[in-house]
């Protein structure tokens, strides 16, 4: 299997403080990868390390093959990304915001289709301002997937949704997975990344403290349910701090 | 090209919506240059001059949007879309955010050249004025008015850290000179005091400039204006281009 994403050694401080601390990552393509760990944790820095939107102190990142610093304009006409932040104009509307993000690209999918796979093709005159959160959240997804990406970056896919539409959603990246789509996406919800994810990765204080499957994860757990072993990972030295 | 052509189209619509610039530099200059076209009519600028006090006003006047763009709107749609992280955005698209800023000076100088368009039709068919001087020296002098605002705009925009101050700041720069540069407030009928501190404005010295052109001063009598728009222009410009904080 070829490697999509390929992350190495990968280091970002902020001061004394490290976000992100030696962090490997491969992932081939067509795999749905999940980072995973608490606020704070650095799962944010490390995609925008990871996308060039932040600068990292030491490793090296290629996507595709490509350095997202020096190929940014070739990398990201294959490139979908979904930040946590909404970052629209005031006042702008779907099918604006829509033609806009279209015409950045080469090749583009038909974005009505999208709207209609996500139940927004209503809304298309509709301010992005006045969606309810879980429509802004599906409208920021069908944008990441107007260029027709081959990697798609998802921070906290299924965030403000209902557990109709994060079904949906599931079935939707599914269906992407295995037309080839390599996902990286972070999570707070660990039945969809139990669902969806082939690797993952758990973060702490910007080190990842685990790295591979899930069944891996629980299997080199004390428990049974993947919710408690991620627990588990990430509060290892509270639980034992408890115990003393 | 056809980004550009599709954020240019929506980034229009929007700013329309927002109905700030539509008053501000399009309905303002107009309604000044009535008022001033209906207290003054054709009377000449001072005893025995050649030209009307009308006349004299007209560059002065087609100022105002440029200002009202510059130092306004520019930083302000600068601040806001860094804050709203829409540059961030454009940097995971083959896209450079570059280009939403080239966008916006676009928008703006079609504002400024609407203004001016119309400010010269009411000018012209109300009360019977008539350019004296050269059309093309005038509009390079508008021109580099233009620059050298938006310059002034691009640099508060590029380098505020927040909406706030930048807003702030904006205002700092746009209601002096809006009042006091002679764009609204004819600089002639100012005292010799508040004259002398108006000059430190850039705008003043545009307003000078477009004023020479105007009314068909020989373009040697203004090198001084000429000289302090490049100036303010290249220095600004230079600057943002260092320090923008794209985030």
């Amino acid at each position: 299997m070829e490697t999509s994403i390929k992350v190495e050694k990968l280091s970002k401080s902020y001061g004394f403080n490290k976000a992100v601390d030696n962090v490997d990552i491969y992932i081939g393509s067509g795999e749905i990868f999940g980072l995973l760990g608490a606020n704070g944790a650095g799962k944010s820095t490390t995609i925008e390390c990871i996308l060039g939107t932040k600068k990292h102190d030491t490793g090296t990142v290629s996507i595709l093959g490509m350095n997202p610093h020096k190929q940014r304009k070739k990398l990201f006409e294959k490139v979908g990304v979904q930040f946590q932040e909404a970052n629209y104009q005031e006042k702008i509307t779907v099918s604006e915001l829509c033609e806009v993000t279209k015409s950045l690209y080469r090749t583009s999918s038909d974005y009505f289709n999208l709207l209609k796979k996500f139940g927004l093709s209503d809304k298309l005159k509709s301010q992005v301002n006045e969606l309810s959160g879980g429509q802004k959240q599906r409208l920021f997804i069908v944008l990441a997937l107007i260029p027709n990406p081959e990697v798609v970056f998802l921070d906290e896919l299924t965030t403000g949704l209902d557990t109709r539409a994060r079904r949906d959603m599931w079935q939707c990246f599914s269906e992407l997975k295995s037309k080839g789509l390599t996902v990286f996406l972070t999570s707070h919800f660990m039945d969809e990344v139990e669902k969806l994810c082939d690797k993952i990765m758990i973060l702490k204080e910007g080190k990842s403290v685990f790295y591979g499957t899930v069944q891996e994860a629980i299997k080199s757990s004390p428990y049974e349910k993947f919710e408690d072993a991620y627990l588990w990972y990430t509060d290892e030295e509270d639980i034992e701090n408890e115990s003393i | 090209m056809r980004a550009f052509r599709k954020m240019f189209k929506t980034e229009i619509k929007l700013s329309l919506r927002g109905m700030d610039m539509f008053i501000f530099a399009i309905c303002m200059p107009v309604i000044v240059m009535v008022i001033l076209g209906f207290i003054y009519g054709d009377k000449p600028a001072f005893e025995g001059a050649q030209y009307s006090f009308l006349a004299q006003s007209f560059g002065a006047v087609a100022t105002i949007a440029v200002c009202a763009g510059g130092v306004m709107g520019l930083p302000l749609v600068i601040s806001d879309y860094r804050n709203k992280k829409i540059l961030k955005r454009f940097k995971v698209t083959p896209i450079s955010p570059a280009l939403i800023l080239a966008v916006q000076i676009v928008v703006y100088s079609l504002y400024s050249i609407v203004s001016l368009t119309l400010v010269y039709l009411v000018a012209a068919i109300f009360f019977g004025y008539q350019l004296s001087g050269s059309w093309v020296q005038f509009l390079g002098a508008y021109l580099l008015v233009m620059l050298s605002m938006f310059s002034i705009g691009l640099l508060v925009g590029g380098v505020a850290s927040n909406i706030k101050t930048a807003s702030v700041l904006a205002s700092l720069l746009y209601f002096p000179m809006l009042i006091f540069s002679g764009a609204t407030l004819p600089y002639e009928v100012m005292p010799g005091m508040l004259q002398r501190v108006a000059d430190i404005m850039p705008l003043t010295q545009g307003i000078k400039l477009l004023k020479a052109t105007s009314l068909g001063y020989p373009v040697e009598s203004v090198w001084v204006p000429i000289l302090i728009m490049a100036l303010v222009a290249v220095v600004c410009t230079s600057i943002s281009i260092v320090f923008f904080k794209w985030e």
